[in-house]
């Protein structure tokens, strides 16, 4: 057994966060941890990581119980965390980030050539050794940079592997890489903790699936024993229905038309959208999807093409003009360009809109409360009060502040880029209601996402990406005509 | 106790330390409770109070100002000048005010049309007004400003009891709290200040938030300049050295992160007083001027070493 974590507990002041919870883990093993968010799976590895010690419970790394004070701890102990957000130096090289603060050195002087064989050793051994050591890391796609820290785990002799989300950010190409990159691991005996919301992913992947609810441990099943449901039914506690609304919404006048539309990477985008449509837009990471966006909403310059809203030709030179024209734009970085996170909800729920709750710039307290408690109701954003500060939400009612914000400015076409990153299963489901409900009320509304899934069950018609083009636009499709779009196979 | 409890509590801290201050002085020192030393210590926290309220909109954008020390001098050195000359003394004021308030929005227009760092940007003018006002006023003291209206703004009283600077202090007081609580121009600039780029997704014009900020330290620390001018009946060119890093200190205790976004007016009011009391006391009980200052340091580094450890 290669980690053994038993009778772990944990309290952040009078809140329970984990309570007698099992883990384990053996040599060549992925081991998925689920559970929707706030049930404590980032605690427990955090605590496994040394950046929390647990109140009670053990931890045992090959079978020897150990204390692990701190995140010094884990390199002693072979254990390493590959985090979502990702933790290289944007602006040291591959090479001088894999061996920050070990760097080969003589007399002081740091040994470049040897750091640059050493560097270049690991890569081999994850087959990227066409990545050069000496680029910089913020040069790299999010994809690469996983790689990196892969190879930097590695070279730290790392046993036990904890990835996070790791395909979050991932192309489809990219994620078939790392899927390869992780069975080698497992032959070479590497034990990794998989934690993803992703359940196709998982049953693709993983071995054993280990389930926490509410901090409570509430099973662990052979991935050959079980399925799809009986996984769900162990996270939410309880059946939930589809896990796609059932669409009907009815289609009106064309709200959006872009003609010929093109930005520094993007060219030759056509479509258009009406009054209760979803258009998909899928493709692969850095075909593009994005970059549709941020045009039409004065993001990124428009270099080219016409953009119609309801008829009317829109030059959208910065966010406020599209906001103006009564285009919002849910962004795919929640924490970053989404949400002031030290603002509560209430503020931040009308952060867009905040004249239209003022007269002569002093605002109404009172209506503000108003149109977002009703807000709040309406898309059961769970928090205990307005008031609270964002960053106390979960993932998913985080994401509901985003739309409530846009939902204050009652857009007439709603751009959504990613809309259930980082979310639970819980709150998808919700999530995936509430852009239903738009539509039904007569928004367009265009949306990028690499959940196929997700593309397939909730668009009208979905528009692939290829490399900064249009591969097509279909009305009926499967997974894999989209798929052999999106990676250029259809011309 | 909840969360927001120990968030209130942990707010009043420096409100608390300002009580335990004033009443320790008050045991030590007989001079210290009386109205005439009390209402001194306020006029003299003034000044400083004043430039720490346009600063804490300024370090609640995550920006910083230096230049205030030099704005509030060249703005004097002009109210003087025109003084001097005989214009109307309210125009005067104005005037300075004005060129103050102009000053602070070519920091605005550098730091955010020009994207430069607000150190720098404000480094330079701190630099660039220096030498102005030492230039316009040959380097020496502009004096003979015979105004009664003038000389009532720093010396005046209001009720024959109240120093003028003290009434001017709270009315701003309350017109900062004011919008930086209930306006949307308030709201905007924490928003800003906690994150510019979801703020600028937001529709929120970051650009004109700044430039108005800059623009407001700018007149306040004008403000500040005309009650000096007015209480010293003349105008140095070499006022207001070292001003900023007063009214930054202030700021700081009162609770303001320096990264922006978070921080609130009264915490810089209250911030001001502690550093005037602290000033007021250390004379009163006889402290030499040299510890004086290095007591002042230490009790920065302990208010915000304290804040630090709370947050953990």
């Amino acid at each position: 057994m290669l980690i053994k974590m038993s009778g772990i507990s944990k309290a952040f002041g009078p809140v329970k966060v984990l309570e007698n919870v099992e883990f384990s883990l053996e040599r060549g093993q992925v081991h998925a941890l689920m559970g929707e968010n706030g049930a404590g799976k980032s605690t427990l590895m955090k605590i496994l990581c040394g950046v929390h010690q647990a109140d009670q419970g053990q931890i045992a790394v090959d079978g020897k119980t150990v204390k692990i004070h701190s995140t010094n701890d884990t390199e002693q102990y072979g254990i390493a965390i590959i985090h979502q957000e990702l933790n290289l130096i944007p602006q040291l090289s591959v090479m001088e980030n894999m061996f920050l603060g070990r760097e080969p050195q003589r007399f002081g002087v740091i040994n470049s050539i040897k750091m640059r064989e050493q560097c270049l050793e690991y890569l081999q051994l994850l087959g990227i050794e066409n990545l050069d050591p000496d680029i910089e890391a913020g040069q790299l796609s999010i994809g690469q940079q996983q790689m990196v820290e892969i190879a930097k785990a590695l070279s730290l002799n790392a046993q036990t592997l904890i990835m996070d989300e790791p395909t979050a950010a991932l192309s489809e190409r990219e994620t078939e890489k790392l899927f390869a990159i992780i069975a080698d691991l497992k032959s070479r005996g590497v034990g990794i903790v998989y934690v993803s919301h992703r359940m196709e992913e998982i049953f693709k992947v993983c071995d054993k699936i280990s389930v926490l609810r509410d901090g409570q441990f509430v099973g662990e099943r052979e991935i050959v024993k079980t399925n799809f449901d009986e996984i769900v039914r162990m996270m939410v506690g309880r059946e939930i229905g589809d896990r796609f609304p059932v669409r009907n919404a009815q289609l009106g006048e064309i709200r959006l038309k872009v003609s010929d539309l093109a930005d520094a990477s993007i060219s030759g985008i056509n479509f258009e959208v009406r009054a209760g449509e979803v258009l998909g837009i899928a493709g692969l990471m850095g075909a593009g999807r994005s970059e549709i966006l941020k045009t039409i909403f004065g993001i990124n310059r428009k270099l080219a093409g016409r953009i119609e809203l309801d008829g009317q030709a829109l030059n959208c030179n910065q966010p406020s003009d599209a906001i103006a024209a009564g285009i919002g734009f849910v962004t795919e970085d929640r924490k970053n360009q989404g949400l002031v996170l030290g603002m509560s909800v209430r503020e931040n729920a009308t952060l867009a809109n905040l004249s239209a709750h003022a007269s002569y710039g002093v605002i109404h307290h009172a209506r503000q409360m108003q149109v977002v408690q009703r807000e709040i109701d309406r898309m059961h954003i769970r928090t205990r009060d307005a008031e609270l500060e964002v960053q106390s939400l979960s993932g998913g009612n985080q994401q509901k502040v985003v739309f409530a914000k846009w939902l204050g400015i009652a857009p007439k076409v709603l751009l959504l880029d990613e809309p259930t990153r980082g979310v639970d299963v819980g709150g998808k489901a919700e999530i995936y209601q509430i852009i239903n409900e738009l539509a039904q009320s007569g928004v367009a509304i265009v949306m990028v996402s690499s959940e196929l899934p997700e593309v397939l069950a909730l668009s009208d018609r979905i528009l692939v990406m290829h490399q900064g083009r249009q591969a097509g636009i279909f009305s009926q499709a499967s997974a894999e005509t989209i798929m052999t779009a999106a990676t250029g196979g259809l011309k | 106790m909840n969360v927001q409890q120990k968030a209130t509590l942990q707010k009043l801290g420096p409100f608390l330390a300002l009580l335990v201050l004033a009443t320790g002085l008050a045991i030590t020192s007989p001079d210290f409770l009386t109205v005439g030393n009390l209402l001194n210590v306020f006029r003299q926290v003034s000044i400083n109070a004043l430039i720490a309220f346009g600063m804490t909109l300024v370090i609640l954008l995550g920006g910083i100002d230096l230049s205030v020390g030099s704005i509030l001098a060249l703005s004097s050195v002009l109210t003087a000048l025109m003084l001097s000359h005989g214009i109307d003394p309210v125009v005067a004021t104005s005037v300075g005010v004005l060129a103050g308030a102009g000053m602070g929005m070519l920091n605005g227009l550098v730091i955010s049309k020009g994207k430069v760092a607000p150190f720098i940007a404000t480094l330079g003018m701190m630099t660039i007004l220096r030498g102005r006002s030492l230039g316009l006023s040959d380097g020496r003291p502009i004096s003979g400003l015979h105004s009664d209206f003038f000389a009532m703004l720093g010396g005046g009283y209001v009720a024959g009891l109240i120093p003028v600077p003290v009434i001017i202090m709270l009315v701003m007081f309350a017109v900062f709290w004011f919008v930086l609580k209930k306006t949307v121009f308030g709201r905007h600039v924490y928003a800003v200040g906690g994150n510019e780029e979801a703020a600028r997704l937001s529709g929120i014009n970051t650009d004109r938030i700044k430039i108005w900020v800059y623009t407001l330290s700018g007149a306040m620390a004008a403000t500040a300049g005309m009650i000096l001018t007015s209480r010293l009946s003349s105008a140095q060119p070499t006022a207001g050295t070292g001003y900023e890093l007063d009214a930054i200190a202030a700021v700081v205790l009162g609770g303001t992160s320096l990264t922006g976004g978070r921080g609130w007016i009264f915490g810089t009011l209250v911030g001001a007083l502690l550093i005037g009391i602290l000033n007021n006391g250390l004379n009163l009980l006889g402290v030499s001027s040299f510890y004086q200052q290095v007591i002042k340091g230490v009790v920065i580094l302990l208010a915000v070493l304290l804040d630090r450890a709370n947050k953990k």
